[in-house]
């Protein structure tokens, strides 16, 4: 350390030195227009060749006396450049990178259907539907041919062969008209496989493909699908059947939907019974005589949705149940109609014509 | 059945309600409205005229006439009318201005043909009596002028149609429709059969039973000297058209209003025209009929008919003879009113496809009690309207048949229903049907159920018994015999009591086990295909030859080995489908049609796959007991193997084009990839071998390979890519249509899948490009270079296939990427190295591969 004074040589420490040193640094900085200006006022005000850090290296020539308060105009003249400096840094750059986001902004509008779009027809997913909302019932679900023999779709379920119902079911005959062999005209063979081949009690729901000589029209197919149901138990009641279809028209069209019970006759349940629910429309009001008609339920009130009943022991006794210890329920719907009835479908060509526009919308499942 | 209500309330006080709410009642039992038919209500204004004066009017196309009607008011008036069946005097139907005519028909004063018409006189097409008229309505000369014509003929009436189903025949008839309604609404029922018929007084003509099988009674009434010229009364022929039936004459009208009725149907014979006694029997062989609408039948040995000395003279309850047809010179007339066998009645008229009103009847059940009364209905009607003179005697015929007698426990119906009735409320319901009912269980069996005579053992009815105390013993009425198991009289109770009241309560889950594997596989491989952009068609299962053809299928193809219905909807379509594809080009061709040029469709179905030694029928086992396992496997292998397929077809851009840039067409790899993506929702990994199988391009077909999972075998599961021009050109598709279709039941997963090892140490890449010759499928070099690299090998992907003159002609270069990952250390380079050697060593020794730039 030098032990000699020289005043003049320390010029730059001079108060006003430093303030007007400090002064042109911050008029620089908030002048620098981008990154780069910045930059250059970094190195002319704040780099090792800036006038305060020459000031400061001057300081060690002041007498000690001097030297706190040089250093303190020094530290204080830096500190307000380098808030200054990080400062304007941080609005040129936020400036910047508004800047290129902005110019990198895309039409996110554009339309992109480049990979194809696939959907499931929706008698499938509603079949599927209608197994799960039984399958949480406890229920499994059996499957047995298309192709089927005559016994297993008629006589096991107590149709006889000089039955009128059995003439009320339009067959599709196999081969010929006495092969013991048919295209099923329901699923209801189903049931008499179940009762056969699994374990009581059976819980069984059986959707598929079943066959009628109908000519195709808007409320009419010949291959179309139906959903039937089988349960046989241990004190198994008519109360417990309509349990069982209350819960499951709950399920597929939602809380408040109004069901009933019509006597009816099917072979194979005994007793047997329609169920009927509310017209959607109308809600039964057509039905009463002076107001508007309605085209859903023909002015009726009520739409047949299927049929059930209490297994007839007969068809127990054909499946080796005894009647005397067993009893249960039965029971089969429409798939389409329930598909006309849940999602407005009004025409059922277009479920089997199979056009694309017609089962898109209905995606993965309804 | 049409129930015109008038009719219903001659045998049942029925209240003042409106006919929708008898029928909301009906419907409640079971007798299901189907429609009302309101008549007349809309009539107004028709009056009783007398025609005073005639004058035809001359210069018109056709006869016109100008009428002076009194119709009870001061002044006659001017009517003109084109109608020609009347004369001075005649009493008839008089529209007068302001009146409304059926279907809202308004009539005004007028003028027309050069005369003022101040009315209508009426025919019965107009008043909505009968569908067409010829003439003008004629009415009793008594009849009062100027009264209303709706009240005075009841043309004002509400018509019931209601469905009756195939157990209920008895409801085919006024007399049975009113006992419902009669119980429904807890009011009097006035039985139209019970009248006191005679009985007495010798045959009316020699009849007897052949075969009591076939027929149970059988009774002949006649009458002499009936008026062959006398018309039906018009009340009759209203409720004859109401009910929905054609006038013919008046004998044929008794015959069907006593049918209508009581339920019984009849049939009318001219007695000149009989020859000999009757006897009921089966046809002989070769025995021939022309029957009333001029067919002559050739009979089948099981027929049932009426004969007499000249051979057949009727198809018992099916249609009658034309021989012996009431004709209209007839006089004397034999009426006959039987009980024959319901199924013999069925089978007659399904064989000789012969639907009438009777046979409709007869195959649901007649009321075996019924035919004395109702002849007798029928005799007296033809003497009171035809003039006729009954004969005083009847012939009455009658095989001997059991009764039926059902014994349940009181509290039965209740069991069945799940909420309890009491023990007088079924005693009551059961009687108010028409059973008697007794104390106890049955006297003759002292047990359960007694044999009906329509259950085939006794054995079987002893098995339909119902445990129980309290026991109750019920004979259903003889116009019941649907009733014939405890099953049927809980019916009855329940659905008199109530549908409605049964609770609706859930019964107790069961431990369920949920969807099977393959009902969980079958939903993944829709959703994967879905996702993959193929859209699901459900098509009919049925194809025709000229798919075979279209498909090229080979003669010895088992694919054309196909099930043949006897009644297809179409003859172009007479087979089951063995393959989903026609379906789905069908179906893509549609589409196409429609203006959509890009098409990709699934479908998942079953197929029909006959085998060749299999029987050609299945037998129809017994009811009345478990088959056995062997009569089960009888059935089984006479029907058709029945696997499940998944197939899809594509056309045109499968990814599309757009702003940015082109798109890609679908092409035979897509189709390749669409069985990966069924493959890999069955967890299953297939091959991929080069194979040559209709309906695909013989060198763009690839064979799907699986594996037996216990035997590791190789499993044929199906096909893949582009289809053969000439399949595609009979079709009518898109060029280069690809397909793809494979057994799904052919994918079996080896097992849950396993856990991989996750290393975490660094991965080593190295490239090889490789020379083969061009015909060598990638796939087996792959194949080599997999198993050569070892263990190291983490993955191999193919980045470049190069054909050109740097690799020699009829040579390919093949790029790949090999990664190599240690599980627990950084290989070094030595290592990957060996490892990528021994690799091209392995494809060089099985394909010949050369590696490039050495």
């Amino acid at each position: 350390m030098s032990n000699t004074y020289d005043p003049v040589e320390v010029t730059p420490l001079h108060a006003d030195e430093v303030a007007r040193a400090q002064a042109d640094a911050l008029a620089a900085i908030a002048a620098a227009r981008d990154l780069d200006d910045l930059k250059q006022a970094r190195l002319a005000h704040a780099g090792d060749r800036s006038p305060i850090a020459l000031a400061n290296r001057e300081i060690g020539a002041l007498p000690p006396a001097a030297r706190a308060e040089a250093g303190r105009r020094i530290g204080a003249a830096r500190k307000a450049i380098n808030e200054a400096l990080a400062a304007r840094q941080a609005e040129l750059e936020a400036e910047r990178d508004a800047r290129v986001l902005v110019e990198e902004t895309v039409d996110v509008t554009l339309p992109w259907d480049r990979a194809p779009r696939g959907a499931r027809h929706p008698l499938t997913t509603l079949q599927e539907r209608i197994a799960d909302a039984f399958v949480a019932m406890g229920y499994e679900v059996a499957e047995g041919p298309e192709l089927e023999g005559e016994w297993f779709n008629f006589d096991a379920l107590n149709i006889a062969t000089d039955h009128p119902a059995r003439s009320d079911h339009d067959t599709f005959f196999v081969e010929s008209v006495d092969s013991g062999k048919v295209l099923r005209t329901q699923t209801s063979p189903v049931q008499v496989r179940a009762l056969l081949s699994r374990p009581l009690p059976v819980y069984v729901v059986s959707p598929g493909k079943t066959f009628r000589t109908d000519e195709l029209d808007a409320t009419h197919t010949p291959v179309f699908h139906q959903v039937e149901g089988l349960a046989v138990d241990k004190g198994l009641t008519m109360a417990h059947l309509k349990g069982t279809l209350d819960r499951f028209a709950e399920v597929m069209f939602g809380a408040g939907i109004t069901t009933r019970f019509r006597p009816h006759y099917f072979p194979f349940t005994e007793p047997s019974a329609e169920l009927d629910l509310r017209c959607f429309v109308c809600r039964g009001s057509s039905a009463v005589p002076g107001n508007p008609p309605c085209r859903t339920c023909k002015s009726e009130g009520w739409i047949e949705w299927g049929g059930c009943g209490m297994v007839n022991p007969r068809v127990l006794l054909a499946c080796g149940v005894d009647p005397a210890v067993y009893s249960g329920f039965a029971f089969g719907m429409g798939v389409e109609r329930t598909l006309m009835f849940r999602h407005n479908a009004a025409d059922m060509r277009d479920m089997v014509e199979g056009d694309i526009r017609f089962t898109l919308p209905f995606g993965m499942e309804v | 059945m049409k129930v015109p209500l008038s009719w219903l309330r001659e045998y049942v006080d029925l209240p003042a309600v409106t006919a929708h709410e008898v029928a909301d009642r009906l419907t409640a039992t079971g007798l299901k409205l189907e429609a009302i038919h309101s008549h007349g209500h809309e009539i107004k204004n028709v009056v009783v005229g007398r025609v005073l004066e005639i004058e035809e009017l001359t210069g018109f196309k056709k006869p016109i006439r100008h009428c002076k009607v009194e119709v009870g008011e001061a002044a006659p008036r001017e009517i003109v009318c084109g109608a020609t069946n009347f004369s001075v005097g005649a009493v008839v139907p008089v529209a007068l201005p302001g009146a409304v005519l059926p279907g809202g028909f308004e009539i005004s004063s007028r003028k027309t043909y050069g005369r003022i018409s101040d009315g209508m006189i009426c025919s019965e097409a107009e008043l909505g009596i009968a569908e067409s008229s010829p003439g003008i309505l004629l009415l009793p000369q008594d009849t009062p002028i100027g009264a209303d014509v709706v009240d005075l003929l009841g043309l004002r009436d509400d018509v019931l149609e209601l469905e009756v189903t195939t157990d209920r025949g008895y409801a085919l008839s006024i007399r049975g429709v009113a006992r419902e309604a009669a119980i429904a609404f807890g009011v009097p029922f006035r039985d139209p059969a019970a009248i006191d018929a005679p009985v007495g007084g010798g045959e009316s003509w020699p009849a007897s039973i052949a075969d009591p099988t076939a027929c149970d009674r059988f009774v002949l009434r006649s009458v002499t000297g009936f008026d062959p010229a006398a018309e039906s009364p018009l009340w009759m022929r209203v409720r004859l058209a109401r009910a929905g039936m054609r006038s013919v004459s008046l004998a044929v009208d008794v015959t069907n209003y006593v049918m209508l009725e009581f339920g019984q149907p009849l049939h009318a014979f001219d007695r000149s025209r009989l020859t000999g006694p009757i006897v009921v029997r089966r046809a002989r062989p070769g025995e021939k009929l022309e029957t009333l609408d001029h067919v002559v039948r050739t009979l089948h040995e099981e027929d049932i008919l009426i004969t007499d000395d000249s051979g057949p003279i009727s198809m018992a309850g099916t249609m009658g003879g034309l021989h012996t047809e009431i004709s209209d010179t007839t006089t004397d007339i034999v009426i006959e009113a039987a009980h024959f066998s319901a199924t013999g009645i069925a089978r007659e008229s399904r064989r000789h496809n012969l639907v009438s009103e009777a046979s409709k009847r007869f195959e649901r059940g007649v009321d075996r009690e019924l035919p004395l009364a109702a002849s007798w209905r029928a005799v007296q009607l033809l003497a009171e309207l035809g003039g006729a003179v009954p004969d005083p005697g009847v012939t009455h015929a009658e095989a001997e048949v059991s009764p039926t007698r059902i014994t349940i426990p009181a509290d039965y119906p209740g069991r069945v229903a799940g909420v309890p009735y009491a023990r007088e409320t079924v005693i009551r319901r059961l009687e108010e049907i028409g059973c008697v009912v007794t104390e106890g269980a049955d006297p003759a069996t002292g047990h359960g159920v007694a044999a009906t005579g329509v259950l085939a053992s006794g054995d079987l009815a002893d098995r339909l018994a119902v445990p129980g105390d309290d026991l109750i013993t019920v004979t259903p009425p003889s116009w019941r015999p649907d009733l014939t198991d405890p099953n049927d009289l809980a019916e009855e109770v329940i659905r008199l009591e109530g549908y409605d009241l049964i609770p609706s309560v859930l019964p107790p889950a069961p431990a369920g086990s949920g969807l099977t594997e393959e009902q969980r596989l079958r939903r993944r491989v829709g959703r994967a295909l879905a996702h993959a952009g193929y859209v699901e068609v459900l098509s009919y299962p049925f194809m025709g030859p000229r798919d075979l053809d279209n498909l090229l299928l080979p003669e010895q193809d088992p694919r054309r080995r196909a099930t043949r219905l006897v009644n297809p909807l179409s003859e172009d379509e007479p087979y089951m489908r063995t393959t989903l594809l026609p379906g789905l080009l069908k179906t893509l061709v549609r589409n196409v049609g429609r203006g959509f040029a890009d098409v990709a469709l699934f479908e998942s179905g079953l197929v029909y796959r006959p085998e060749p030694d299999a029987p050609a029928t299945a037998p129809v086992l017994a009811v009345d007991r478990r088959p056995t396992e062997e009569e089960l496997a009888a059935i089984e292998t006479a029907l058709p193997r029945q696997p499940l397929r998944v197939a899809v077809v594509l056309a045109g851009e499968f990814e599309r084009s757009g702003w940015w840039g082109e798109g890609r067409q679908a092409s035979w790899a897509d189709a390749v990839e669409a069985a990966r993506t069924v493959a890999r929702a069955a967890g299953v990994e297939l091959v991929i071998r080069a194979d040559q199988h209709e309906p695909w391009h013989p060198g763009r077909c690839a064979a799907l390979i699986a594996a037996d999972p216990e035997t590791g075998e190789e499993v044929l599961a199906g096909h893949a890519g582009e289809l053969h021009p000439r399949v595609v050109e009979a079709y009518g598709l898109p060029p280069r249509t690809c397909a793809m279709e494979l057994e799904l039941s052919r994918l079996r997963p080896a097992g849950p899948a396993q856990t991989p090892a996750v290393s975490a140490y660094p991965v080593a890449t190295q490239d090889v490009a490789l020379i083969v010759s061009a015909p060598t499928p990638v796939a087996e070099v792959e194949a080599a270079l997999r198993q050569g690299a070892g263990e190291l090998l983490e993955s191999i992907r193919l980045f470049d296939v190069y054909t050109g003159p740097q690799v020699g002609e009829g040579n390919k270069s093949l790029a790949y990427t090999l990664r190599f990952r240690a599980p627990d250390r950084t290989l070094t380079v030595e290592e990957t190295t060996a490892a990528r050697d021994a690799a091209v060593a392995l494809a060089a020794e099985r394909t010949g591969a050369q590696l490039r730039g050495v």
